[in-house]
């Protein structure tokens, strides 16, 4: 294969090179809003959690979170009362990695769907997991900009509209293929579909997403 | 920064599939091995994860106030616990991080066996979905003709290799299907150290290799 552009422009390898002080001195007036914002902020909830290991902020992104959880292991195969018992540990384990919280290298969303995932890999007991080499930090401990934060936050929006968008079947697809336990072909065999129709009908969501996000 | 000029990267099907979770741990293995080494897969990878974030995030299973508050009061009760210490993945000379957690040290720790013609392997352990292996093949020496039943993954560690359609230096990856046949050639100076992976057994095109075939697990 050659050189390929990248699916969306979610991430990008600078901001993912620089290192942000972990312990940031106070919070914004913005920040403590949030907290109690009927519509929460995440990132700014996390950061809370982060910073200050806020209890509420982390009980705010618990309500938000736990249920999404739940649906989500509950899709992929689990049982209902296990599925709410490890959304618990997810969350549990976004309390304990929270210092390694980075807003501007992913959405809340997107760092509690990683460690779901990581905990539907340990339920099917199938095949482990290898995690590539985390990023060496830059010492200059420099804090993200409010623009590139806000960029950040509008992309992931974005992104959320475009799938929200897609054409009932590619979403349904989408969805599975990160939902499931269930590998392309594995997928092909439980839909009845040919397994070329399932790379092209993923193929031609992943498109309209690049186009909406481009 | 990457310290290689990686050209042949992951493809799609790869990194959403590792991204979703859904990979044998053979094919796992080579993409965090790629990842580690290559800031634009990662930057691609991190989109895939955001496409699951997004997922995650669209649809809620509906829970009661009482649940989702039992639920809390369970999960803040935990807090305080000690977390489990992950080490985090250490590069090994050639080997990327995650590989050499896998294998549990460097190069030093492979138990190679010879292959023939100087080329040596070493299997390593995986689930049975798919097969993984590190190769050395001696400078200017040539793999055996063939193809391939299902997908192969190669990734290249040390030095390079070239077939009949590219070269493939550190942190390149080849992903070849069932239309490729190829013989790779390892390049002169210095020798070619690969990870390979593939989730069917490789079709080999010369009498000899075949009947090697079972021996050598390839």
């Amino acid at each position: 294969m050659t050189a390929q552009t990248a699916p969306f422009q979610i991430c990008r390898a600078a901001p993912l090179r620089r290192r942000y002080a972990a312990a940031a001195e106070g919070q914004t007036a913005q920040e403590r809003a949030a907290v109690t914002a009927t519509e929460p902020d995440l990132a700014a909830l996390m950061t809370a959690v982060r910073d200050r290991q806020d209890r509420a902020a982390f009980a705010a992104l618990f309500r938000h979170f736990a249920p999404r959880i739940k649906g989500f292991l509950i899709k992929s195969g689990t049982e209902a009362a296990l599925a709410e018992e490890c959304a618990q540990d997810v969350m549990a384990t976004l309390w304990h990695k929270a210092h390694l919280y980075d807003p501007a290298r992913a959405g809340v969303a997107t760092w509690v769907f990683t460690i779901a995932r990581n905990r539907r890999i340990d339920l099917a007991r199938r095949d482990r997991r290898p995690e590539p080499e985390d990023l060496p930090w830059m010492q200059d401990g420099t804090e993200p900009d409010q623009a590139e934060l806000f960029e950040a936050a509008e992309e992931n929006r974005r992104l959320a509209q475009a799938l929200a968008d897609l054409p009932e079947k590619q979403r349904a697809l989408v969805q599975r293929a990160f939902w499931g336990d269930r590998s392309h072909s594995e997928l092909a065999a439980e839909t009845g579909l040919p397994l070329g129709t399932i790379k092209s009908r993923l193929r031609l969501a992943l498109d309209r997403l690049r186009t909406r996000m481009s | 920064m990457a310290p290689y000029p990686i050209t042949h990267h992951l493809t799609d099907d790869l990194l959403m599939s590792y991204a979703a979770g859904t990979l044998p741990e053979a094919f796992a293995l080579v993409a965090a091995s790629h990842v580690s080494l290559c800031d634009e897969c990662r930057a691609r990878l991190g989109a895939y994860e955001a496409l699951g974030g997004a997922v995650l995030d669209t649809e809620a299973e509906a829970m009661t106030d009482d649940a989702l508050e039992r639920g809390l009061a369970a999960c803040l009760s935990r807090l305080d616990r000690p977390a489990p210490v992950q080490r985090p993945a250490m590069r090994q000379g050639p080997l990327p991080g995650p590989l050499a957690d896998w294998i549990g040290g460097g190069l030093e720790t492979v138990r190679w066996r010879p292959l023939g013609m100087g080329v040596r392997q070493a299997i390593l352990p995986t689930s049975r979905r798919a097969t993984a292996r590190l190769l050395h093949i001696p400078a200017g020496v040539a793999v055996p003709d063939h193809g391939h039943r299902g997908t192969e993954l190669t990734l290249v560690l040390q030095g390079a290799f070239r077939d009949e359609t590219a070269r493939f230096g550190p942190g390149d990856v080849e992903v070849a299907g069932q239309e490729l046949d190829h013989q790779p050639v390892a390049e002169p100076g210095v020798d070619c150290i690969c990870l390979a992976a593939t989730d069917a057994p490789l079709r080999f095109n010369a009498l000899l290799p075949r009947l090697l075939q079972p021996l050598f697990r390839i």
